[in-house]
């Protein structure tokens, strides 16, 4: 797992495509979430897009897309259930799947250890 | 900048308090349970409230009759004949009949007690000294806390120090002994629910509210989830839904102006703004707030404009407030609109991020309110 300076996570699958979600850290400082809207399967988004809105009861917040591809998946249960993103940031609550165009972008994250590090 | 403290601000960090900038101070935004299960624990048992930034003010003269009109003089409302024991809620006006600050008095006998807005505490006691002294004195109490209990249960924990709350009406006002001190307790509050708001000395503060705490349906509560508490209400927040832009009856806020203040009453006028609040009371005003829920599920806050239809050009009102309301488990907003759009059902569209999403005009309170009657 790679992480994000914005407190992303990403994972490369099995399947070829990167799972991102957002650390435990950054679901603690948003707050109660009570809203998320995500990417339609299909778009093609850069490096650093917003991709995703989250809202917590006091403020809204966005993901961003940390590499260059296409939204493959998205997890429709947060628009049911946004609370999940409190719940289990790191796992049933990830964000989207998406193909990456170049994996070496994939480099420029932090290792766990270097986040566990930014994040004291 | 230092930070003002209140004077539990000790508690609010033992408890695990999230702590932010509010109108000086330093306080908290939400406890561990967080701001949701704080906002749905104060609906179904009780919840403690830290309010003490707000400023407490006590204002004396010859009589209460005199200072009663000292203070008609710049709230619009029925003073001189409110009983002793009881509290009503006001405003001071500007001369351009916008809002000043809105705020709740009491007549307590040999004075006038008055709670003001934080954020406002400030200006309004020079305005008060301005206005009031010296026939008038007008005194801020630092030397006193101010804590709301508010909820179902509010009655039975604060009953269980002493029984005499139980028998207060809703905007009662008593000198209670709490704990060895002498407590303001006011039945009222800021969430729609029944409770009580408490002024209790410095010293006695941390002791009291622990006390409260230890009830086993008592939970403390931030200053996020008094916000969706009394935006589900339907209360205005001032400086967001009122400020000297509004004025009290584009507000709603016709009630709180007694018969006797309006025209053909024995003490109509002779408050700032008299001509255009008479005026607006009589045929209304050009825009109205109006409660606002969203159709679909995005939040839509403080600013969004709105619009007549998804395509309209020109915005014709404005979200002044807006959030998530937990006991609806959907957004809820208000904000103002022309006066004749101003009716449950009429539906508008809010414009964020670049898109126009549906909202419908709504009667408020979105909850009904359990005020003890």
């Amino acid at each position: 797992m790679k992480y994000t300076e914005e407190h992303e996570w990403l994972r490369l699958d099995d399947d070829d495509l990167v799972v991102v979600g957002i650390t435990e850290h950054a679901s603690t400082q948003l707050g109660d979430v009570v809203f998320v809207e995500l990417p339609e399967p299909g778009t093609t988004v850069s490096k650093d897009e917003e991709v995703v809105v989250i809202e917590s009861v006091k403020a809204a917040s966005d993901i961003l897309s940390p590499i260059d591809g296409e939204i493959v998946e998205v997890n429709d249960v947060l628009v049911d259930s946004p609370s999940m993103v409190n719940d289990d940031p790191l796992g049933a609550a990830w964000f989207f799947k998406i193909k990456p165009a170049d994996l070496g972008q994939m480099d420029d994250y932090m290792s766990e250890a270097a986040y566990k590090k930014l994040i004291g | 900048m230092t930070l003002l403290r209140t004077p539990l601000h000790g508690l609010h960090e033992k408890l695990g308090a999230k702590m932010v900038p509010f109108a000086g101070y330093d306080m908290p935004v939400q406890y561990p349970l967080g701001v949701l299960k704080e906002h749905l624990h104060t609906r179904a048992k009780a919840g403690l409230f830290d309010v003490s930034h707000m400023g407490q003010v006590v204002l004396r003269g010859r009589s209460y009759a005199a200072v009663a009109h000292a203070v008609e003089a710049i709230v619009p409302v029925n003073i001189l004949e409110l009983p002793e024991g009881r509290q009503r809620y006001g405003f001071f006006t500007t001369p351009e009949a916008g809002i000043r600050d809105d705020l709740m008095l009491a007549n307590r006998g040999d004075h006038i007690f008055m709670v003001v807005n934080a954020g406002c505490k400030i200006d309004d006691i020079a305005y008060l000294r301005r206005q009031l002294e010296p026939d008038v004195t007008v005194k801020e109490i630092t030397n006193r806390a101010l804590l709301a209990l508010q909820g179902p249960s509010a009655e039975a924990v604060l009953a269980e120090h002493h029984p005499m709350v139980a028998e207060m009406a809703f905007m009662d006002v008593e000198t209670v002994p709490l704990g060895g001190a002498e407590c303001w307790v006011s039945r009222s509050g800021y969430t729609g629910e029944d409770g009580y708001e408490i002024s209790v000395p410095v010293a006695a503060a941390e002791e009291l509210a622990r006390a409260l705490l230890a009830h086993p349906d008592v939970e403390p509560i931030g200053l996020g989830a008094r916000d969706s508490l009394r935006l589900e209400a339907g209360l205005c927040l001032y400086g967001h839904d009122m400020d000297t832009a509004t004025s009290p009856v584009e507000a709603g806020l016709n009630w709180a102006v007694q018969k006797v203040r309006r025209a053909q009453g024995a003490r109509a006028g002779g408050f700032p703004g008299a001509a255009r609040i008479m005026n607006e009371l009589q045929t209304g005003a050009v825009r109205r707030r109006v409660g606002l829920l969203p159709e679909g599920r995005a939040p839509m806050r403080e600013g969004v404009q709105l619009f007549a239809s998804a395509e309209a050009e020109t915005a014709i009102g404005v979200i002044t407030s807006g959030g998530f309301g937990p006991s609806l488990s959907r957004p809820v907003a208000m904000g103002y609109l022309p006066s004749d759009m101003a009716v449950a059902g009429t539906q508008v569209f809010g414009e964020i991020r670049g898109k126009r999403l549906p909202l419908n005009v709504t009667k408020m309170p979105f909850i009904p309110a359990n005020f003890k009657r």
